[in-house]
């Protein structure tokens, strides 16, 4: 039997008494990907933290390949995990961020290999060949060694990709990835996330992008107000929105 | 209406007549200061000529520099076990860190040094065992505790309360996204510390700290109330005998600022190792902080 990639059952988040996430059920099969839409402060990217639990769920539940993110069950008891398990499963997730985070006083080499040498042991120089064929794919083999901040925001989001992948994650989360680039720097990115997905990889990405996730998601989700309004393929939920609050998000942003 | 044509390349520069008023002031007071240090016979010269290289004032300056060399030690090390102590999410850490912190900044190191000194007043004795239980080994305090040991603790214990807040100072400027990356990349917490946060967080901590080795280095003339003969405590007690104060100290402040100097030049290669990757400018050379510019080189804007 084949477990998803992804299932939240009833995920549930307040921030104080701010309920941010309302009872969330999602399914994400390998393979797949699944664009996340809405409004902002809708929740959508306090949802994607809490799956490689950068947040912890106040309720509800997130499995990624058959485990429990962040809990442990036995017995009808519930736990939290020590910190220790919850870095092991973070492992198999990549995430990238709105503003990168690239680390600065590293090369972008050094950003690419610094967590598989030091986390997975990889040997470092079997890590610098892969390194090197990561930033190739993202098309910045020739910025390996200088810093990030000498980068354009839009080649660091590229590193910050092929630093993700360098942990060969089998589930990658994109957090709003082009929202911080300008407008002509957006392309290079979605280009890459799109080979990505070509690829096989299984995603999640938060993004305003309409285009890219008519072109590149497999399924469509709207999020509003803490929870899935409407799910399903991108031209059911774009062009013919069941929801009367997807139908005013899509006039806004289209 | 028609808009003059103008180039804007000739212009002329603006001049300062501030500036050059300024200079032919400190020019003359300049001038007054030589003339008097070289005509005033009272300065000695000769006898601060013949003490500077003493093989005496050399043991006073080795004093000084491994008393500052230590607690500084003990004060960096501290410090940054503070400064995580103060950080923690473990409210029993952050309370305690808090407290030693408060203590040790709140009341005067001069009495911190003579109160170690004295500790066999307090405690005649100090022994290791079970609290309240039996005792393993115990030891007469008036032997363990030397004056070289009393300053350690006192100028180090010092030290680490006012290095936590400049490492928790720097630590907190480091921008919180760099530790969600790496907790999302799967790196533990104390990798995470020591790789991503701490490496970032030393450009902020190196200026200050750099200006606290400093403060020890004359901090360390406190030592002279408990007897420890560092630099100057040397050079006093040689005036006591001789009266030629102002000559001595004369000899001792040369020498507190050639080690500056040499500190300062230290703290300028260490912050340039730890600006790696921080500006989208190469790194300035050593030596520019010699060379007269004009105007400072634009900045590629961000």
């Amino acid at each position: 039997m084949t477990v998803p990639m992804v299932r939240a059952r009833g995920v549930r988040k307040h921030f104080g008494h701010l309920e941010v996430l309302k009872g969330i059920d999602l399914e994400v099969w390998q393979g797949e990907v699944v664009v996340v839409l809405g409004p902002s402060g809708s929740g959508k990217s306090t949802f994607l933290r809490c799956v490689n639990h950068l947040e912890t769920i106040d309720g509800g539940s997130i499995h990624v390949d058959g485990e429990l993110i962040g809990f442990e069950a036995s017995g009808g008891r519930v736990r939290h995990l020590r910190r220790r398990q919850v870095t092991r499963q973070r492992r198999e997730i990549g995430m990238v961020f709105q503003q990168f985070n690239l680390f600065p006083h590293y090369t972008v080499v050094q950003n690419v290999i610094e967590a598989p040498v030091g986390v997975r042991g990889e040997p470092r120089d079997q890590a610098k060949e892969r390194a090197h064929a990561l930033l190739r794919r993202v098309g910045l083999e020739e910025k390996a060694h200088v810093y990030p901040r000498q980068l354009s925001g839009g080649q660091q989001q590229r590193v910050a990709i092929a630093r993700a992948l360098a942990m060969r994650p089998k589930l990658m989360l994109f957090d709003e990835p082009t929202s911080a680039l300008d407008p002509e720097l957006v392309g290079e990115v979605l280009a890459v996330m799109k080979g990505l997905a070509e690829d096989g990889l299984t995603m999640i990405v938060v993004t305003h992008e309409i285009g890219f996730a008519r072109e590149v998601a497999d399924r469509v989700v709207f999020m509003d107000d803490g929870v899935v309004v409407e799910s399903g393929v991108p031209s059911d939920v774009l062009d013919r929105p069941q929801s009367p609050r997807t139908k005013a998000f899509l006039g806004r942003v289209l | 209406m028609s808009l003059p044509d103008v180039d804007v390349a000739g212009a002329a520069r603006t001049r300062h007549p501030l500036r050059w008023v300024a200079s032919i002031v400190l020019l003359v007071l300049g001038a007054q200061l030589v003339s008097l240090l070289v005509t005033n016979p009272n300065f000695q010269w000769d006898v601060v000529g013949r003490y500077v290289n003493a093989q005496i004032i050399g043991q006073g300056i080795f004093t000084t520099l491994l008393l500052t060399v230590i607690a500084m030690a003990v004060g960096v090390v501290l410090g940054v076990l503070l400064a995580i102590g103060r950080l923690s999410e473990n409210p029993v850490a952050r309370a305690a860190c808090g407290l030693y912190v408060w203590f040790f900044r709140g009341t005067p190191v001069l009495v911190q040094l003579v109160l170690w000194y004295n500790l066999s007043y307090l405690l005649p004795e100090i022994s290791f065992g079970v609290p309240f239980g039996p005792e393993f080994v115990s030891a007469d305090t008036n032997v363990l505790i030397t004056p070289l040991l009393a300053a350690i603790l006192g100028l180090g214990l010092n030290e680490g309360a006012y290095m936590a807040e400049i490492i928790r100072g720097g630590l907190m400027s480091v921008d919180h996204g760099q530790t969600e990356a790496a907790s999302a990349l799967g790196m533990s917490g104390a990798r995470t510390f020591r790789r991503i946060v701490l490496p970032q967080a030393m450009r902020f901590i190196i200026p200050p700290t750099g200006s606290q080795v400093i403060s020890m280095l004359k901090a360390t003339s406190l030592v002279s109330v408990i007897a420890l003969a560092d630099l100057l405590y040397t050079v006093q007690s040689i005036y006591n005998r001789t009266f030629q104060t102002i000559p001595l100290l004369i000899v001792a402040c040369l020498w507190y600022l050639m080690i500056t100097s040499i500190l300062y030049v230290g703290q300028s290669f260490i912050e340039r190792h730890y600006a790696r990757g921080a500006t989208r400018n190469a790194p300035q050379s050593f030596w520019s902080f010699l060379t007269f510019r004009r105007r400072p080189t634009p900045e590629v804007p961000s």
